[in-house]
């Protein structure tokens, strides 16, 4: 749904994207994610339609974004990362003169407009002039405009900077609902992000793709060792000896302890899933196991391993 | 065509929603009947029977000034705001042609000159229904004004999208409007053969035929092609996006 290949960007003699290749099917949301200036902008804005790559080429729904621009901008819906809405216009107004762009037919539009109003919960906030929202409907009025007309392929950049952690949540929530109906693709410089809401990432630094795979996959390929978190109700000294028995295990780190609580990390071999024997152990010994659990690295460790050691780890374009 | 009237609707909007139309039409009605009012008082006094040469001359001449004071000031928001605030981007991502953007936004600034254009009419009607003065030159000398202050416009906008600033884009076009002027003001200073040229290409003295009511279709060759360079220019400008980027680049 969306192709870019070798896709390079130059403004003058600096070189804001270099031979960035990658492919977004159809249904996915994926996650472009990448520090500030990294380059996420300007590969959006290249698909956006906003301006065309220095070399390279991009599709998107098929048509090239620069041979059939206006082909390939009626298939997107674009959320650009300064939201910059017309402020003397109402929401309503402001979604007429959108549909009216975008080609929607006059007699959808009124039920369209109601359509985005409401999936965006702006809906009572119709009449009131743009200039005078709070920064938090303005993105809402900004996701409602690139919804609108119910586009194949939306691009979305950075939707969430600057929003309170419950409009945060809110909007990772629509995105999410998006799944199924729309292809998205969406920047972020926040790692949770796309944890929350992405089935890929694509990771971007200082211009090229470092890496592109599942939250999941990230994870694995990067983790040497994996690491199971246990909390039992037992001596701490006989719960190492014990877990440190167990085939596969390579350390046990004691992390706490509180009264007879003890909290101990696991590190294992990533190959094997020790959680089931782990368990049994413990419990065969007699102590409560109050809780066992995979530690999940972060996307944050996973980024920083990546930007420092990129040589490790393999593009994998396509997925 | 539909796009280009969306976009038109919007800079009308722009225009009507704040206090800009409102302000700007004051101050041409302002200028436009202060200068009406003198040259009538003027020709009631001292001028006998020689309107068409006269007074109409006198009353168009002073009202290319007037478009040149306020026009820069209609065309110096149409690309300069939208490049500071950033709505040009959205713009740009949705199904629009760079010609119908253009389009879009001359023809909502040029519909808004109209509509400060017509008021001043109604004073010299009111004129008429107690004198009856030929209609002819009058109406020649209102489509030179509506010409000239379509050229003025076209230059304003192409001036507006090279610039993020207003203030900018204003002075900008006021500079290339006053040199227009300014070329020929003074014939001793340059040979007849260069004043004889720069007469051809100034706009305010292709405008000298219709104060007089004289329409000369070289003079509206002269206009069309300004105005059609400039658009040119416009489009020109705006593609530069492609290779400087909008905003800030990351």
């Amino acid at each position: 749904m969306i192709q870019a290949h070798r896709l390079t960007k130059r403004f003058g003699s600096f070189t804001a994207i270099a031979e960035v290749s990658f492919r977004v099917e159809e249904g996915e949301i994926v996650g472009f994610l990448g520090p500030n200036g990294a380059g996420k902008s300007t590969t959006m804005r290249i698909l956006g339609g906003v301006f065309p790559p220095t070399a390279g080429y991009a599709r998107v729904a098929g048509y090239d974004v620069v041979d059939d621009s206006l082909r390939a901008r009626q298939a997107i819906g674009y959320f650009p990362e300064r939201v910059a809405l017309y402020t003397d216009m109402t929401v309503r107004e402001y979604l007429g003169y959108v549909a009216d762009m975008k080609h929607v037919p006059a007699k959808e539009q009124a039920r369209e407009i109601a359509r985005v109003m409401d999936r965006c919960g702006v809906t009572h906030m119709g009449h009131r002039l743009i200039g005078t929202l709070s920064k938090g409907y303005r993105q809402r009025v900004g996701i409602a405009q690139a919804l609108l007309g119910q586009p194949k392929v939306l691009i979305l950049d950075e939707p969430t900077a600057g929003l309170d952690p419950e409009q945060v949540t809110e909007v990772r929530k629509l995105i999410r609902e998006l799944r199924g109906h729309s292809t998205v693709i969406l920047s972020t410089h926040i790692l949770p992000e796309v944890e929350a809401t992405c089935d890929r990432v694509l990771i971007i630094n200082q211009g090229r793709l470092l890496a592109v795979d599942t939250p999941r996959n990230l994870n694995r390929r990067l983790r040497q060792l994996s690491q199971i978190h246990v909390e039992a109700q037992a001596p701490l000294v006989s719960l190492l000896e014990t877990l440190r028995q167990i085939d596969g295990v390579v350390r046990v780190e004691a992390t706490h302890t509180d009264h007879n609580v003890v909290a101990v990390t696991v590190l294992t071999d990533p190959t094997k899933d020790l959680r089931g024997v782990i368990a049994e152990r413990v419990v065969r010994q007699g102590w409560p196991l109050l809780e066992i659990r995979p530690v999940q690295l972060s996307l944050e460790d996973i980024f920083l391993e990546l930007v420092h050691r990129p040589d490790e780890v393999s593009v994998n374009p396509g997925g | 065509m539909k796009t280009t009237l969306t976009i038109c609707k919007r800079e009308l909007r722009a225009y009507f929603g704040s206090y800009i139309a409102y302000v700007l039409t004051a101050l041409f009605l302002l200028l436009t009947g202060g200068f009406f009012y003198s040259w009538l008082r003027y020709f009631i006094l001292f001028g006998g029977y020689v309107l068409p040469s006269g007074l109409w001359q006198q009353v168009f001449l002073d009202m290319r000034y007037c478009a040149m004071i306020v026009l820069p000031l209609v065309t110096m928001r149409l690309f300069a705001e939208e490049k500071k605030l950033g709505t040009i981007e959205l713009l740009w991502t949705y199904p629009v042609r760079d010609l119908e953007v253009v389009l879009g936004k001359f023809l909502g600034a040029w519909l808004f000159y109209v509509f400060m254009l017509v008021p001043t009419a109604v004073a010299p009607l009111v004129f008429y229904t107690f004198y009856q003065f030929d209609l002819g030159p009058f109406l020649t000398g209102y489509f030179g004004v509506l010409l000239l202050g379509t050229a003025f416009i076209a230059c304003g906008m192409f001036v507006s999208s090279l610039t993020e600033n207003q203030v900018v884009s204003a002075m900008g076009t006021y500079g290339i409007l006053i040199t227009f002027w300014y070329i020929t003001w003074n014939e001793s200073v340059a040979s007849v053969a260069v004043i004889e040229g720069l007469l051809k290409v100034s706009l305010f003295d292709r405008f000298l035929n219709f104060a007089r009511g004289v329409v000369d279709t070289q003079d509206i060759v002269f206009f069309v092609l300004f105005v059609l360079y400039f658009l040119f220019l416009t489009l020109a400008s705006l593609d530069a996006r492609k290779w400087r980027g909008v905003g800030a680049a990351s």
